[in-house]
Parts: structure tokens; C-alpha cells; sequence
């Protein structure tokens, strides 16, 4: 399957992965729209942290024995079968925050409503997920592990 | 199809759906047989206090699709009950007065819930426990049927409080009676449980701790009351027992299985009878961090007790690490998790916690050895699993310790080597 990897090495912290998410999962999927009026219902699927002169950008690492589909109680954390993503139903979830509890990534957070949780889910449907397509400096790179 | 005995599985919760998932990660021929007492298809038991409070209908209660048993290759037996277990010709016998066969079997027979037996007066109508969807159902009913204006729920643990939690949903006013000096005694200290209670009175719901029902009142077959034992009078037309569950041995001891308060497996998941397996509520838990063996009946840990069984009937060589006493509970909007060792007795443990009155959020780590045991998290849980790894991993945290408590505290927080295999997602184990 394919996969995210970062490089810290080459991140320069400028966030623009967190705000590309951010437009991707938007209705508008304008960047200005997105950001002006979209960014408190949305909370992105990759975070970068930061200390001193370290800095990466990370998402759910879509785990091969995932903690937190086996975790979930309602069945809806579950495995995409053709991408092999980890994706939440959100219709399934009640924010139970098992997946929270169990995700040593910290990569599964609370909606913005608070309800339901939010992960990277790839960015289904395209091809090159948008933080990769869109980071200037190639510090997260997508991999196909079976090539 | 293999002409193979089939595996049989007894049970049908996430355990045995684990359990389903190990065995077809390898085998994809074997036939299965689950024989289960309740008719439902496999269903997430945590959500009938979702299902009450009628914020999941019946179809989301399910806990896999639909077609989870087609296409695993599963010949579900609903509704049945399993009678017998005869070890020597390795067959099952159920109450339908059928024999089924097996290869090897697995027993996840879940936990039975508890009412106290010298109790007088719990055969009143609007009395219940709170663990099935039958349960849930006989409930709603008793609601709709019953001019029910007041309820008491015993027992301030997680059963307890998501039920509190359905009943105020409800517009119920509800009482809880808890034993202990604190809900969730298992996984919250006090000041957590106060944190908690300063929430759940703001709901509107009223907590009696360190006393217990001494009786229960009816008036003509039905529910009037309950009688604490010091002596407050609570008038209620519907009473909720949730003061626990006790893994159900019944079959397992019937059939020569070895058990303590639960059955004893290996860590292989493996009774003390070979090609006969356990996983769930129903067995003894060996605690990660303490290495005692109690039962821990929480869903991740059976899930993958499951699937471990599951790989190793088809000869896989897995084995399970101990299981991590951990509960993630959001109350009525309040989000909580609970992870390990949080309300320790000792001076070789130290303590870090940070309280927020103003926004209702509580941090609390215990430390033993410069390794985190336990944590707990009210009001701001995100990222919490990053603690649940570091106590899983063990991993020595005296050169980031003062960084714990800050808000910001992420994976650039934790030391290369560790991140490095964190990031990877590579052979993380629940």
C-alpha cells in the first residue's frame, strides 16, 4: 500500500500541508474560502510539530495491525480493502475516543463538533494526497511499499 | 471446502469477531461455527446505552456489516445456547438438542452481570441489569409503558454511567449510588471522580458514593424505591444494577477447563486443555504492568486476545503481552480516558498532574522508575495515546519529563529513537 513518510531533516515548518488538508476536506475546496470560513469546522489530518530548529509533519501512519480499528467499539474504524487506508465511518462513530486512547501517533483527534473523530483518510479518490502534492520541500513523501 | 472438523467459536462479541479476523488472516478454508446465545447479529454491546438514549438506530448497533459472516466463511448459529462441552470427542452439545464438531474451539463466553443475590425486593418489575440489547430494549419499554419520572443507576462505573448518561439523554432524573469514595474507582482518582461529578451535577444528576442499596421497595409487584444503607429513602420506577460483571465460567468448568475467577489461558491464549481457547470478558487478563492475572473485561483487550486465539488455532506462534487496563468514556459531553496504574499506594511511585478548574481539565501521570504507569485525562484527552505507548513501551521518560505536562506535548517531545519507531506504524501492537 501507499504511504506517507516524513523527513524531518527537510521540513521547514511552514504548515502549508495543514492548511492543503484543510482545503481538500473543505466544501469550497478554495484555499482563501476554505480558510476563512471553513477553518473551525475542520480539523486537518496532518500536524506539524515544532521545537527549536525541529520540525516534521505527521499523519495517521495507517498502521498494518491498527491499534485503533481493533480498539473501536462500533465497527467503524476500519480498513479501506482496496487502498488499504485506515478510515473512519463517521456515521458509525459516537466519539467514544477509543481511538484517541489507543493511537501512540496521537494521529486521531476530535472533530471540530466534538462528536466524531478526524483522521487522514489519504485523500480518497486522488492519486498523491494533498500535503504531499503540495509540500514545497519533499519532507513528506508518498511511498508504494509493494514496489 | 476442507473436510477439516471446523473451528467453532462460542460467542459473538469482539472477541469472537476477533477471533474471526486471526483465523482468516491465514486460513481462508477451514469452515467456522459460531454458536451464539443472543439472535442478533454481531453487535456493539457498549452502544446499547447509545441505542437507549436513541442516538444510534437498530442498524447502526451493528458491530461488523452485514455480510461479516458470508464472507468470512462463518456458519452463525443465533440464539442458540451452548449446553456442553465434551473435551474428549471435541464436539458441543446446545439446547436445541444438537451436536456440532470441532477442531479446535474457542470459548468467549463474555462476563455475566451481578446482582446482589441477598437482596430482598429485585424481582420487582423495573428492575434490570444494563450489559445486552435485549436488555436495552426490555428498558425502553419499561419507559415507554411507565410514567417513569425517577431513576436510580448502582454503581458509578462505566456500565453505570453511560446508562446515567442515556437516562439524562432521556430528560430522567437520575441518581447514582457508588460503593466507593469515587466513580470509575477502577481507572479515576479522586480528584478525577471530582472533576467528573462537578460536570455530571450540572446535568442534573445526583451522586451518593460510599453507600450501596440495602433494600428494594415495591408496591404491588412493581418498583417503588430503594432504601440506602444510611438510610436515604429514594423514591424511583426504574432501577439499573451495574455493579459489574463476572467473567461466565459455567461452561468452561463443566468441561474440566482450568479457571480462577476466570478461565486460565497461556499467553497464547490456550486453556489448560489443548486446541481449546479462550478470549474476552470471560478470561484472566495477565496485567501488563502488575503481572497479575484478574479478569479485564474491556473491549480492545478482548479483541485482541481474540485474535491472537484466532492465529494460533491455525498454528501461528503469536502471544499476547498482557493486556493494559485502559478506559476512553465521554459523560455527557465530558471526554475521559484512563490508562494503567492511576491511583497508586507507595513511595517508589511519583506523581505529576496538573488541575484546570476554570475549564473543568484534569492531567495526571504516575511515574515508577522514570517510566510512566499510568495516566489520566479529563476535559483535553487529544493525543492521550501517546501516553498509552509510552507506558505500553516502557519507554524511560527522565529526559523529557518536565515537558509531560504542557499542552503542547507531542512526538517531537519523545526521544529519536523511540519516534523513529512510533512513526514507522510498523509492528505496533494494541
Amino acid at each position: 500500500m501507499k504511504r506517507i513518510i516524513a523527513h524531518e531533516e527537510h521540513c521547514i515548518g511552514c504548515r502549508l500541508c495543514e492548511i492543503h488538508c484543510l482545503v481538500q476536506h473543505s466544501k469550497s475546496k478554495k484555499i482563501v474560502k476554505a480558510f476563512r470560513t471553513e477553518r473551525d469546522r475542520i480539523v486537518p489530518g496532518v500536524k506539524v510539530e515544532e521545537s527549536g530548529y525541529v520540525s516534521f509533519a505527521l499523519q495517521c501512519r495507517h498502521c498494518d495491525e491498527a491499534p485503533c480499528i481493533e480498539a473501536c467499539m462500533t465497527g467503524a474504524m476500519h480498513r479501506d480493502e482496496t487502498t488499504g487506508a485506515v478510515l473512519c465511518d463517521v456515521d458509525r462513530c459516537v466519539g467514544c475516543w477509543m481511538c484517541i486512547m489507543v493511537c501512540p501517533v496521537g494521529a486521531v483527534a476530535r472533530g471540530a463538533d466534538r462528536q466524531v473523530v478526524s483522521k487522514c483518510d489519504l485523500c480518497i479518490g486522488e492519486d498523491v494526497p494533498a500535503c504531499v502534492a503540495n509540500c514545497p520541500n519533499e519532507a513528506i513523501v508518498l511511498e508504494d511499499e509493494d514496489e | 471446502m476442507s473436510d477439516k472438523r471446523p473451528f467453532l467459536i462460542i460467542g459473538n462479541s469482539a472477541a469472537a469477531v476477533g477471533t474471526v479476523a486471526g483465523i482468516r488472516k491465514r486460513d481462508r478454508d477451514t469452515p467456522i461455527t459460531l454458536i451464539a446465545r443472543e439472535a442478533e447479529h454481531t453487535y456493539s454491546r457498549p452502544l446499547i446505552s447509545y441505542l437507549l438514549a436513541g442516538k444510534v438506530d437498530e442498524e447502526r448497533m451493528l458491530y461488523r456489516g452485514r455480510d461479516f459472516y458470508e464472507k468470512n466463511g462463518v456458519d452463525a448459529v443465533l440464539g442458540v445456547e451452548v449446553t456442553r462441552i465434551d473435551a474428549e470427542s471435541r464436539t458441543v452439545e446446545t439446547d436445541d438438542g444438537r451436536t456440532f464438531p470441532f477442531g479446535k474451539l474457542l470459548i468467549a463466553t463474555g462476563g455475566a452481570p451481578v446482582v446482589p443475590e441477598d437482596l430482598p425486593g429485585t424481582d420487582a418489575r423495573g428492575v434490570f441489569t444494563f450489559t445486552t440489547w435485549e436488555d436495552a430494549r426490555r428498558i425502553k419499554s419499561h419507559i415507554e409503558t411507565t410514567d417513569v419520572k425517577q431513576a436510580v443507576v448502582v454503581g458509578g462505573g462505566l456500565i453505570g454511567l453511560k446508562a446515567v448518561e442515556a437516562l439524562v439523554e432521556l430528560g430522567i432524573r437520575t441518581t447514582v449510588v457508588e460503593l466507593a469514595d469515587r466513580i470509575l474507582s477502577a481507572t479515576f482518582d479522586l480528584t478525577a471522580s471530582e472533576v467528573a461529578l462537578d460536570f455530571l451535577k450540572g446535568k442534573g444528576v445526583e451522586v451518593h458514593c460510599r453507600t450501596t442499596v440495602s433494600e428494594v421497595r415495591g408496591h404491588e409487584g412493581r418498583l417503588a424505591g430503594v432504601l440506602l444503607r444510611d438510610g436515604t429513602e429514594l423514591p424511583c420506577e426504574l432501577l439499573i444494577f451495574a455493579i459489574g460483571v463476572v467473567p461466565d465460567t459455567r461452561l468452561a468448568r463443566g468441561a474440566g477447563i482450568a479457571c480462577g475467577r476466570g478461565i486460565v489461558t497461556d499467553d497464547g491464549m490456550q486453556t489448560s486443555i489443548e486446541g481449546i481457547y479462550a478470549a474476552g470478558d470471560v478470561v484472566e487478563t495477565r496485567d501488563l504492568l502488575t503481572g497479575a492475572r484478574r479478569p479485564m473485561p474491556i473491549l480492545p483487550n478482548a479483541y485482541r486476545q481474540g485474535f491472537i486465539a484466532g492465529a494460533n488455532m491455525v498454528g501461528g506462534k503469536l502471544t499476547s503481552r498482557g493486556g493494559l487496563s485502559m478506559n476512553a468514556v465521554d459523560l455527557c459531553g465530558l471526554p475521559t480516558i484512563s490508562v494503567g496504574i492511576t491511583s497508586p499506594e507507595g513511595e517508589e511511585y511519583e506523581i505529576l498532574s496538573s488541575l484546570d478548574d476554570e475549564s473543568g481539565s484534569y492531567r495526571k501521570l504516575v511515574l515508577r522508575d522514570n517510566r510512566i504507569v499510568g495516566a489520566i485525562f479529563v476535559g483535553r484527552i487529544d493525543r492521550a495515546g501517546i501516553f498509552t505507548g509510552l507506558i505500553r513501551e516502557k519507554v524511560d521518560v527522565s529526559g523529557f519529563k518536565e515537558l509531560l505536562l504542557s499542552q503542547d506535548f507531542g512526538l517531537i517531545s519523545l526521544p529519536n529513537e523511540y519516534r523513529k519507531h512510533v512513526v514507522s506504524g510498523m509492528g505496533i501492537e494494541v
